[in-house]
This record gives C-alpha cells, structure tokens and sequence, in this order.
C-alpha cells in the first residue's frame, strides 16, 4: 500500500471517529454498551495483530496479556483502593512484565512450538487465578469498588478515543522503518540479521507493546465491567474471539482489528432472534470470509492488491 | 493398593491419548497441518454415538459403529471443504498457509461445538459402554470398561504400525512425511497420500472418540481441552513424530494420574503444562523432534 491509500485510510478512519462520537446523542444506551465493549476488543485485536501480523508470532495467547492487566488491576483497588488510574498503570505494567516473560521462549522457538507456549501461558494463568480464589475470586470473579464512570455516554466516549489514540499509534508504529524491520524479522529473522537489524530487540520492543496495550486495555475494563472473571478476559475462548477480530478485519492493517471486532459484536446482536445458534452463524460467517477473501474486511474495503 | 490404582487407571487414559494423538501427530508429519478442529471431530464423534444409543435406542455395536462413522466423515470433510481449498488456494501466500489453516480449523471446531450445543444442549454425554462390569487387577475394582478401552487402543495402534511399516501404501505415507518432493519424484500421486492419511486419521478420531465416550464423557466444553491436550502430547513428543507422541502420551497420562490422586483433581493439569514449558525451553523439538 502506498502513500496515497495510507492517507486515505487515515481521512475514512478519522471521518469515523467523528461520525462514531456523535452516536451517543441519538442512539440508546444498550448500543452504546455493546459498541464500548467493541472498542476495548478492537484495541486487542490490534495489539494482536503488531505481535503477529508484523513480527510474525503466532500468539495464541493474547489473554495472558491481558488477563495479567486486567486482574493486577483488579486486585490492587481491591486490596488497598488507591485512585483508579494508578491501578490501570500498574495493570498496564504488570502486562508489559508479562509481555517480557512471554517474548522469552519467542526468541527461542517459533511457529507452532511458541504458539503452544502461549496457549499454555493462558491455561496457567487461568490455573493459578481459579486455585488462588481468595485473591482472585476464583472462578466466580473478582468484583472491584469502583468503575470509571456509571454514565452510559461517558464510558462510550472514553472507550472511543481510548482506541482511536491506541490505534493512531499502533498504526503509525506498524507503518513506521520499525514496523518494517518487525515485517522483515518476522518473514525471514535470519536475513533481518544479516542486514545488520537487531531482530531480538526489536522482537522484545514489540511484545512489550502489544503488552502494553493489551493490559491497558484489560486494565479499563475490569473498572468498565466492575468485575473481573476468567470467563469474560482470559479464557482461551475470548484470545478466540480477539484473534478471530483481527484475521476477520484483515491481517497487517492495524485498523483491521476495530473492524473485526465491531463487527463480532454487531452481528451477534443482529443474529440474536434467531437464539442459540447466533454464535454459530457469525463463526461461519467468519470462516467464508477466511476461506474466500484472505484480505479480511480492511482488504475488501481498501480493495488492496497486496496479495495479488 | 494406590500404586497399583494409579498404575491402571493411569495405563487406560494414557492410551486413550495416546489414540487421540497419534491421528494429530500423523496428518502434521505428512501435510504440516495442525488441526484445531481435533477436539471437536472427537465430540461429534462421542454426540452421534451417544445420540443412536439414547435417542434411537440403537445397540452398544450400532451406536460405536455410528459414532465411528461421523468421526470419519466430519474429518474427511474437514480435509475437503476446509484444509485442501487453502492449500491450494492462489490468494494466500505460501508461508501464510500455516496460518489460514490454523485460524479456519479453530473456526470450524467451534462452528461443529455451537452446533452441538444447539441442537444436543452443553450437558455431560456418556456412550453406554460395550463392555460391562468390573473385575479385580491386584487387589483394585477397574471397570471392564477400562480394560477395553486400553486394548482396543493398542490393537488399534499395532494395525496402524503394521500399515505404516508393512504396506506399500503405508510405505508411501512414511516416505512422504519423511520428503513429500521425493515421493512426487518416484511417481506417487502426493494428493493420493493425503487423502489416505487423512482417512486414516478419520478412522483414529471417531474410535479414539467413541472410546473417550464410554470411558470418561464428553460436553460441548471439552472441545477446546481435547485440542489442547493433543496438541500439548505431539508437541511434548516431537511434533511429527508418531512414536514421540506414544511416550509423551504416557508421560501426561501417568502425570495427570498421579497429580489426580496423590494432590488434588484440581491440579491435574498443571504439572504437565510445567513439564511442556520445560521441555520447551531445554528441548524446543521435543522428546523425538526431527527438527
């Protein structure tokens, strides 16, 4: 993709910034609801997506991440209650340590094999909250004293530019000489090496981004839910979903991810009439737009040539 | 009297993983795919055998015999509407492919577990076993159930070495993990292989499955697990080795028993997910890894 395209991406995503922040005045609160909760999994599914798509690492497990955000948050206000934005920090930073711990065995083993090490990063933690019930909740979850704000509207904004400024830099950060390398290291780490880049640091620099803004994100919405549980953040079947999110709107776009994820959510709204079998449709769904468009969502949209 | 508990219990549910993941290590070693779906081509299995047996009043034999068969199909169809058009897909780039497979096979088991949910609800379902009773093995009730499942596994796994190493088809298959561009060299259709190994691994999946029925049951919720767990025993063996993933079988197996009996059930999967990081870090190709 080219310049050209690039600041058209930006006009359209701006363009919907705009036209997404005037919803709350016409529309109800219960779509607000749902759209908030899109916009914290689109901040996933793009942090999913510069781990994977641009540095090439089969992460399976992006509710580790976020988990660890979301829970190091939820624990410190229910211990010691200090004022919400220190324990979404330190959510945030207990993340970027996780994101550490996970980048460790990434240096070490690729493909399937660091795949499974994610997926087993997850299973763990998910052990370790559901056994450690009396500081974690187990697997009832945890409830925290406070949230962010009650008012549906408020949420919905905080949410909106919450993702619109991770998604700014996610992207500028993808599109950036450093999201080249990470393109560079991730198709071929051995030539990256050779042509003098420091694969392993720009490696950790990318996990700890991704970590970043996965547990930030984790972090707020433990205090938009008022609750935190294993079900709802760190089961296998939400890092599912998340990367579902980011391959349904299109792999190494960054803003793909947004898409995805609106889109999860809105037509498992839209389907639900029809009951039980929603779920069912929208996986389907998601698999004709895998199996026959490649590009995702984004790609059909942009209409990019980049595959061919 | 515990040791001789572990020892047999532990023998039965490691060869049933051992079943279980010897279709997963093989289809990888042939054609490189890791197919997510495995959990769920085993649960359909496990649901339709479960289903003749309490809905159509079928028999034990009728009702394995189904399950067995829709094991069957619901893998070949797997290979055929879902892995074969993006291998061959032009749109997605080779080193993509890995990927595409990996995200459309996790969307299809979950496609087959909403379904299952849906029309078979999320309850616990257990296939009425063919073999009945209990008999005492030093000392220790075990079910006759238990002894069977070890058995036919076994068989089961001794014909498919006897198929490997014995038959010229078999040979073909063994090439081909081993150099799929030789085997096109000598003349051997390589889409021919597949189609084989994927039927074999077909035929794995429903009795490996029909037998997790009767042995433990099966919900909707055990799709993901079941993944996991072959997945974790091919990696631990060596992904695309069949005989590594033998040994790791009874390594997870008889750890999960132990854990089970002398801890808490409630641990019982967390030593093996250690041993696996372990063995990732020391060991990246595993017990048996060529690579």
């Amino acid at each position: 993709m080219g310049a050209y395209s690039t600041s058209r991406i930006l006009l359209i995503a701006l363009g919907a910034i705009v036209l997404a922040s005037l919803l709350p005045l016409g529309v109800s609160g219960y779509i607000l609801g749902l759209l908030t909760i899109a916009y914290y999994f689109g901040v996933f599914a793009m942090a999913w997506d510069l781990l994977f798509g641009f540095a090439g690492e089969v992460n399976f497990g992006p509710t580790f991440l976020i988990g660890t955000g979301a829970y190091t948050a939820g624990i410190l206000d229910n211990l010691y209650q200090p004022p919400i934005w220190i324990c979404i920090a330190a959510g945030a930073f207990a993340a970027v340590i996780g994101g550490v711990v996970l980048a460790l065995p990434a240096l070490r083993v690729r493909g399937p094999y660091f795949g499974l090490t994610t997926l087993v990063a997850v299973l763990i933690l998910q052990n370790f909250i559901v056994v450690d019930a009396s500081l974690t909740g187990g697997e009832i979850g945890l409830t925290v004293p406070d949230v962010i704000t009650i008012s549906d509207a408020r949420n919905y904004e905080i949410a909106l530019w919450f993702m619109a400024i991770s998604g700014a830099i996610l992207f500028a950060l993808a599109r950036s000489p450093v999201g080249l390398i990470l393109q560079a290291s991730g198709q071929d780490a051995v030539q990256a090496g050779a042509l003098g880049f420091n694969v392993t640091k720009h490696k950790l620099t990318a996990f700890i981004i991704s970590a970043f803004f996965s547990g930030l994100a984790g972090a707020m919405l433990v205090f938009y839910f008022g609750s935190a549980s294993v079900g709802t953040l760190v089961d296998i079947t939400v890092g599912v979903q998340i990367i579902i999110a980011a391959v349904l709107g299109g792999r190494r776009t960054i803003l793909g991810g947004v898409l995805g994820a609106v889109f999860l959510i809105a037509m498992s709204e839209a389907l639900r009439p029809i009951g039980d079998l929603a779920n069912f449709v929208v996986f389907a769904m998601a698999l004709i737009v895998v199996l026959l468009f490649p590009g995702g969502l984004f790609g059909l949209l942009t209409r990019s040539r980049e595959n061919g | 009297m515990l040791f001789w508990q572990i020892l047999i219990d532990g023998f039965a549910i490691s060869s049933l993983y051992a079943l279980g993941a010897t279709g997963f290590a093989l289809i990888f070693g042939v054609s490189g795919v890791l197919n997510l779906s495995h959990g769920a081509l085993m649960v359909a299995a496990v649901v339709a055998a479960w289903a003749a047996g309490d809905q159509l009043h079928a028999g034990p034999y009728a009702g394995a015999g189904l399950g067995v068969a829709v094991g069957f199909g619901a893998t070949l169809l797997t290979y055929f509407l879902i892995v074969r058009p993006l291998q061959q897909s032009r749109k997605i780039r080779e080193e993509e492919k890995e990927i595409f497979i990996l995200t459309a096979t996790l969307l299809w088991g979950i496609m087959i577990q909403e379904l299952i949910a849906y029309l078979y609800t999320n309850n616990a379902k257990t296939v009425a076993p063919i073999v009945q009773g209990v008999v005492r093995i030093a000392g220790v009730r075990t079910p006759s159930n238990e002894i069977f499942t070890a058995v036919v596994c076994w068989l089961v796994i001794g014909v498919l070495w006897l198929l490997v190493n014995r038959t010229r088809a078999g040979k073909a298959v063994l090439a081909a993990s081993m150099n799929p561009r030789g085997v096109t060299l000598l003349g051997i259709e390589l889409s021919q292989i597949y189609i084989a190994v994927w039927a074999i691994y077909g035929a794995l999946v429903g009795i490996a499955g029909v037998l997790l029925g009767m042995f433990l049951g099966v919900s909707s919720y055990s799709v993901g697990p079941l993944t996991a767990s072959a997945f974790s025993i091919v990696v631990l063996g060596g992904l695309g080795s069949v005989s590594g993933a033998l040994i790791a079988a009874y390594v997870v197996g008889y750890l999960e028993t132990l854990t089970a009996y002398l801890v808490s059930p409630a641990y019982r999967t967390i030593p093996a997910l250690l041993l696996l990081v372990a063995v990732m870090y020391v060991r990246p190709r595993g017990l048996l890894g060529r690579r």
